[in-house]
Parts: structure tokens; sequence; C-alpha cells
């Protein structure tokens, strides 16, 4: 089946004056490939600063990417001209993380999802409130809040109206950009659930930028890890969460808190923090943290490679000692004991 | 530095006094704490009536949803709170001193030399035109009269025992020059500088990624390990709960709920609210049906009667409406506040 969405080898730098005449390039994404299929999830996971939002923008073309190509419904969206992306923007929406910063606080709420169906000439003026009025109940908020201010609206309701903003023009992509960490986390559920619902009654496919991996363990059918802009590993879901392959999906599977307090965890620790993303070296990126790195992973270049169907894994140890069955991360950390840190 | 002899002698128990357990000496004891916040044309009771006690060495968690009173308690504590807002009444004790007696002077003594105060977001609340070495070295020269070369080798012991690698080189730098949880660590580097007795942490990890959330949580208990220091922390987040407190409050619209050992909260939690927000946790083992808490957050303004979340529990009755229920004793060390919880912890 032809994917909804296909991105391949998205690459966007940011040119950093380091000196007055100096300019080096900040590698937001490096060589970024991934697909979603209608009506599938796909989750870019990774921590600040991996460059998860970066490819989440350049997919909406909200930011020109460097190079590479991306293919929405047969439409190479990346060789548009801006003008030609507009009319396509009606298929791909995103709700963003602050519903607050998101709307416009001098217009009534009605209004701000009204606007998209107007801008494309989805329905005619007379009627658009009838319309907003049905999209106000398709993300379970009554018709009196048409009226009312974003700011008057509860951090939820403030995020059901992005969501209805953004189903206004029937998008086959929604892009999340972290759609609940500003919430409540009994809000929290109640926007999960929506997302999922409306999901499998509308046949959307989710683009999930998130560094919540229980937020992306609930929604996503496949998850790719980012770290310092490359896509390290890819997976479904519950193999990456339950045994991811590369390192870096391993510790931050490892790192999140654990649902229990008497549940013990393997702890994997990386040293220190992500290096600069600036000129970022050819080899490993993770090679300085991680507790598995072995001299050759400075030597070589670390590709995605294949290591079973749907899986790949950018790990340069995984990839060579996987193939004659040696690689056994668990051997060299015990539970619970995290690696002596240095300082 | 001098203590008042005071502080050494224990706290006086209230044995009718519900949530507050019998034994042992306290760090700190709030008790029946009211604070309102005024306006010209009205007032808003932000907490009303919150008890919370920390013994040495403990970890406290206090859990709540935005707008749940939650820091305004811990401002509360430090003297810190708001020129609106108003302690209208409830005590503070501080090993026997009560906090909220204190004249703006003596207060100052305290805060930020025996209780310390960490904050979210750690590169706003460090000074960004000082370096880490001169924030350091004047906390140290206030708090402890160290200056020069002694107060240089305090500050650097300090930061390394924060887990800062290479100390001054970090001391030369500037807030803006250091990342979020290097900011964090030097926070606490300058909030242990003091030797505080108690350290309030208002969401340490929130801001930060979860790979450094773990690095920060282990410090922490590194901390208590080593120092025995006493420690409350505020936070939204049952993962963090779970790996740090040893103690757990539960506050809703300016009210304890529920307190309990961090295990029997999670085993056996009592309030109803307490339930939902355990089983609206999105969890990385569950992939779907998460029960979400209808409704939303009051607003303090609009507090409803009765028990304040009432509106969103699916067992409420015509007392719930009514009465406000106070927190009852269910169970040695666990209290909750609910007309009902006889009959749903059946």
């Amino acid at each position: 089946m032809k994917p909804l969405l296909e991105v391949t080898g998205l690459s966007k730098h940011y040119p950093v004056r380091t000196k007055l005449w100096k300019f080096r390039n900040l590698v937001a994404a490096d060589d970024v490939s991934l697909t979603v299929q209608a009506g599938e999830t796909l989750a870019i996971v990774g921590e600040s600063g991996s460059g998860k939002s970066t490819v989440g923008k350049c997919i909406l073309r909200l930011e020109a990417p460097t190079s590479g190509h991306v293919v929405l419904d047969g439409q190479p969206i990346s060789e548009l001209s801006e003008v030609e992306v507009r009319s396509l923007r009606a298929q791909m929406q995103m709700v963003y993380q602050d519903p607050l910063e998101s709307l416009n606080p001098r217009h009534k709420v009605g209004k701000l999802v009204a606007e998209p169906l107007l801008l494309h000439g989805i329905v005619s003026r007379k009627e658009v409130r009838k319309r907003v009025s049905e999209l106000f109940h398709l993300v379970g908020l009554g018709s009196e809040h048409i009226d009312r201010y974003a700011h008057t609206l509860s951090g939820g309701q403030q995020q059901r109206v992005g969501i209805a903003r953004a189903l206004a023009t029937s998008p086959k992509l929604l892009v999340l950009d972290e759609p609940t960490s500003a919430l409540d986390v009994s809000v929290e559920a109640q926007i999960l659930n929506l997302l999922q619902d409306l999901q499998r009654r509308m046949k959307l496919a989710f683009l999930l930028i998130s560094h919540d991996l229980a937020v992306v363990s609930m929604l996503a059918d496949r998850v790719a890890v980012m770290y310092l802009g490359q896509i390290v590993e890819t997976g479904p879901t519950r193999d990456i969460l339950a045994s991811g392959y590369h390192p870096y999906s391993r510790a931050l599977v490892s790192a999140t808190p654990v649902d229990h307090p008497h549940q013990r965890k393997v702890r994997i620790a990386l040293d220190g923090e992500p290096t600069s993303p600036i000129d970022p070296p050819q080899h490993c990126r993770l090679e300085p943290r991680c507790p598995f790195a072995l001299p050759v992973c400075r030597e070589q270049v670390a590709d995605l490679k294949q290591a079973e169907e749907r899986r790949f894994t950018r790990c340069i140890r995984f990839n060579r000692e996987h193939v004659n069955g040696s690689w056994d991360p668990d051997a060299s950390v015990q539970p619970g004991i995290a690696k002596p840190r240095a300082g | 530095m001098e203590e008042p002899a005071t502080s050494m002698l224990r706290s006086v128990n209230d044995p009718l006094r519900p949530g507050v357990n019998s034994s042992g000496e306290r760090v700190l004891s709030i008790e029946g704490l009211r604070v309102e916040f005024r306006l010209p044309d009205e007032s808003t009771e932000v907490l009303c009536g919150v008890d919370l006690t920390a013994r040495p060495g403990e970890i406290v968690g206090v859990v709540g949803e935005s707008g749940s009173g939650k820091t305004v308690a811990a401002l509360a504590v430090v003297g810190l709170l708001p020129s609106a807002a108003h302690v209208s009444g409830g005590s503070v004790r501080f090993f026997n001193e009560n906090l909220l007696d204190l004249d703006s002077r003596q207060m100052r003594a305290i805060r930020g030399s025996r209780i310390s105060m960490i904050f979210q977001n750690p590169r706003a609340s460090l000074n960004p035109v000082f370096t880490v070495g001169r924030m350091l070295r004047e906390v140290l020269l206030v708090h402890s009269g160290l200056r020069g070369r002694k107060a240089t080798v305090r500050a650097q012991e300090l930061l390394a025992d924060v887990g800062l690698p290479d100390p001054s080189a970090v001391m030369r730098r500037y807030p803006h020059q250091l990342s979020g949880g290097m900011a964090q660590r030097a926070m606490i580097a300058l909030a242990l500088s003091s030797s505080p007795d108690l350290l309030l942490a208002d969401e340490p990890t929130t801001a930060l990624d979860v790979t450094i959330q773990h690095q920060i949580i282990q410090l922490l208990l590194r901390l208590r390990k080593r120092q025995n220091l006493t420690q409350i922390v505020i936070t939204h987040n049952f993962g963090v709960v779970a790996e740090l407190c040893d103690r757990v409050a539960v506050m809703y619209a300016g009210a304890i709920l529920e307190e309990a050992p961090v295990g029997r909260i999670f085993e056996a939690p009592g309030h109803p609210y307490t339930r939902g927000l355990l089983s609206a946790r999105a969890r990385v083992e569950q992939s779907s049906g998460i029960r979400s808490i209808p409704g939303q957050v009051p607003e303090l303004k609009n507090r409803p009667t009765g028990c304040s979340f009432h509106p969103r529990c699916e067992h409420a009755r015509d007392i719930c409406r009514v009465s406000t229920p106070r927190l009852e004793s269910s169970a040695p060390n666990h209290s909750i506040a609910c007309h009902r919880w006889r009959e749903l912890a059946q």
C-alpha cells in the first residue's frame, strides 16, 4: 500500500554565527526518512533538541527543509511553491502543545474554528455556524462555548478547540506536537481518549511528536526514536518499549519513572547530557554518553540498518553483534544499578 | 552559626488531630493552614485547612493538579506569599518555632539557610547576570561567613557533591551557559550551601527531559541517604512520587484529600480522587482505555459546596454536596477526607 505520507532524506540545517565571520551548521534534522500510512499513528520520540519538532514543521512546510522530499498523498509538498502548499494544508493540520498560546486571544473561539472553514471555502458564510457547532460537538464541547474567548476556557477545553480547528478542513494527517504535555493528569486522559476516538471514527493518520512514552504507548502504532537530529531506531511501539535495540531507546525507556513504587527497573544511565548539535560528528552521536560504546563506535559511520522486518537500528555494535547473536546489552547492566557517574 | 536552643525540643503532638501521626520528632508540621487571596472587591480562600508533617530524613510528596494550592502551601512555609495573599489561620511549625509568628527579619534568617527551596525552572530562578561561582560565594558568605579561598573550596565541593563534573569551570559560567539539568544541579548546590534542615522542591524535574529527570531523582535520593535531608517534593507526576517519596499527600482545590505512605497510596488508594488520578495516568504498560476523571478542576472562587470534588465524583451523595469532609484516619498513617471512604473501601 502506498503510504499517505512519505518523507525521504529530510535535513534541516540552521546557520549559527560562532565568530564574526564564521558560520557553522546547527544540524536540527539529519537525513530523516519515515512513512505514515492512512489511519496510522507514527510517534517521533526524543528529548529536547533531538529535532522532533523540526521534522514536524518541515513536513507541514512551516519551515523549508534544507534537503529531502516530503510527499503527502502523491503530492510532492517539498517541491511546491508557497501558494500551492497553502491549498494542500487543508489535508494536514497541526495541534500544538500550548493551547492558549496557539489560540488568538482577541477572537471568540467559534470564530477561530470558522476561519479555516471560510479560508478554504469549505462552507458558505450562512452555514458556517452550524458546521462550527458540529465540530464543537465532535470534540465534546457544547455550542454554548462558541461565543467565549480562549482565556475563559480551561486547559482541556482550549485543547479541544485546538483539535476542532485542526479538524475543520477534514485533514488526512494531523501532526500532534506534544498535545497533552501542558495539561493536568485528569484532563490529559480525556484528550488522549478523544484523540483515539477521533482517529477510529475518521480514519485519521497521526504524526505524534512527544517525549512522553506513556502517551506514545497509548496512541502510536509505530515509533521513531530521534537523537541529535537522527532517527536512531524505528519499529512497532510494543517492540521498542519492551526491548529497544538501540542503547538510546533503552535508556529512554529505562529513565521513564516507574508506575508503582514496588516496581523495579533495569536502568541504563547515560553519562552527562547531549553533545552539541553544531557540526555533529560523522560517527555515532550517542558514543560520548553510551555505556556500551567501544572504540569502533568512533571509527565507523553509524547507518540506519534493517534488523528485522519493520525494525531499523542505527547502532554499530548492535548491527554487528546482532547477526552472530552475541549482542546482549542486559549482560553488562545489572538491574537497578546505574553505571557509576563521572564526577 | 548559633541556633536557638529551643529548636532541639520536640513539637507537641495533638492526639485529637486526625491526619497527624503520633510519634517522632517533626522537622515541619503544618496545621490547619488557611490562606486567602484578597482583592479590593473579593477574597478567595486558596488553602482551606492544610495539615502536613515531615519527619527527619523523610521525603514527603505533595501531589495535585494545577490550582490545587500545592505551591501556595510551600510559599506560605517560607514566607514568600505574594502580597495579595494573607494567612488567615493555622500554624507552620519548623521544629518548634511557629514560622507564622516571625517577622520578616527573623524569617530571612531561616529561609535560604535552614529551609531551602528549588523550583521548576532552574534557569529562571538563577540570577542571569551573576556567575554560578559568585552566587554560591554570596550564599556562603551570608549564611556561613566563609570568604576568599575557603569559600571557593567549599563552593567547588558543593558542585562536585551534586554531580557536576569540573566544578571550577562551572563556577565561571553564567546560568544561560548551563543546560537545564546542569542548572538544576547548580540550583540544588545553592540550596544545600547552607546545610538546610529542610528542602522544599517545587516540581524539581518537570522542565527536564526524562533521562535528566532520572539523574536529578537519584541525586535527591542520595542527599537523603548521605545527609538525612528532609524534603518536601511538590509534583503532579505520580511516577516521580513512586521513585522518590516515602509519604504522599494528595491535594485538590486547596485541601488535602488523602495522605498515606507511598506504597499504600498506590495499592489501596481510599479517596475517589486519588483512585481517579491513578487510573487516569497514561502508562507505558497500558495501551488503551485509561479512565479519565470527568469535568475539570474547579476555579477557587467558585469552589463547590461540601466536598470540593463532589461534582466530578461518581460516588457523590447528598451529604457530599452540603458537608465538607475532614481528614479521618482510615488505617495507621493513612487518612482520607471523604464521607464515604468506609463503604468505598469494601
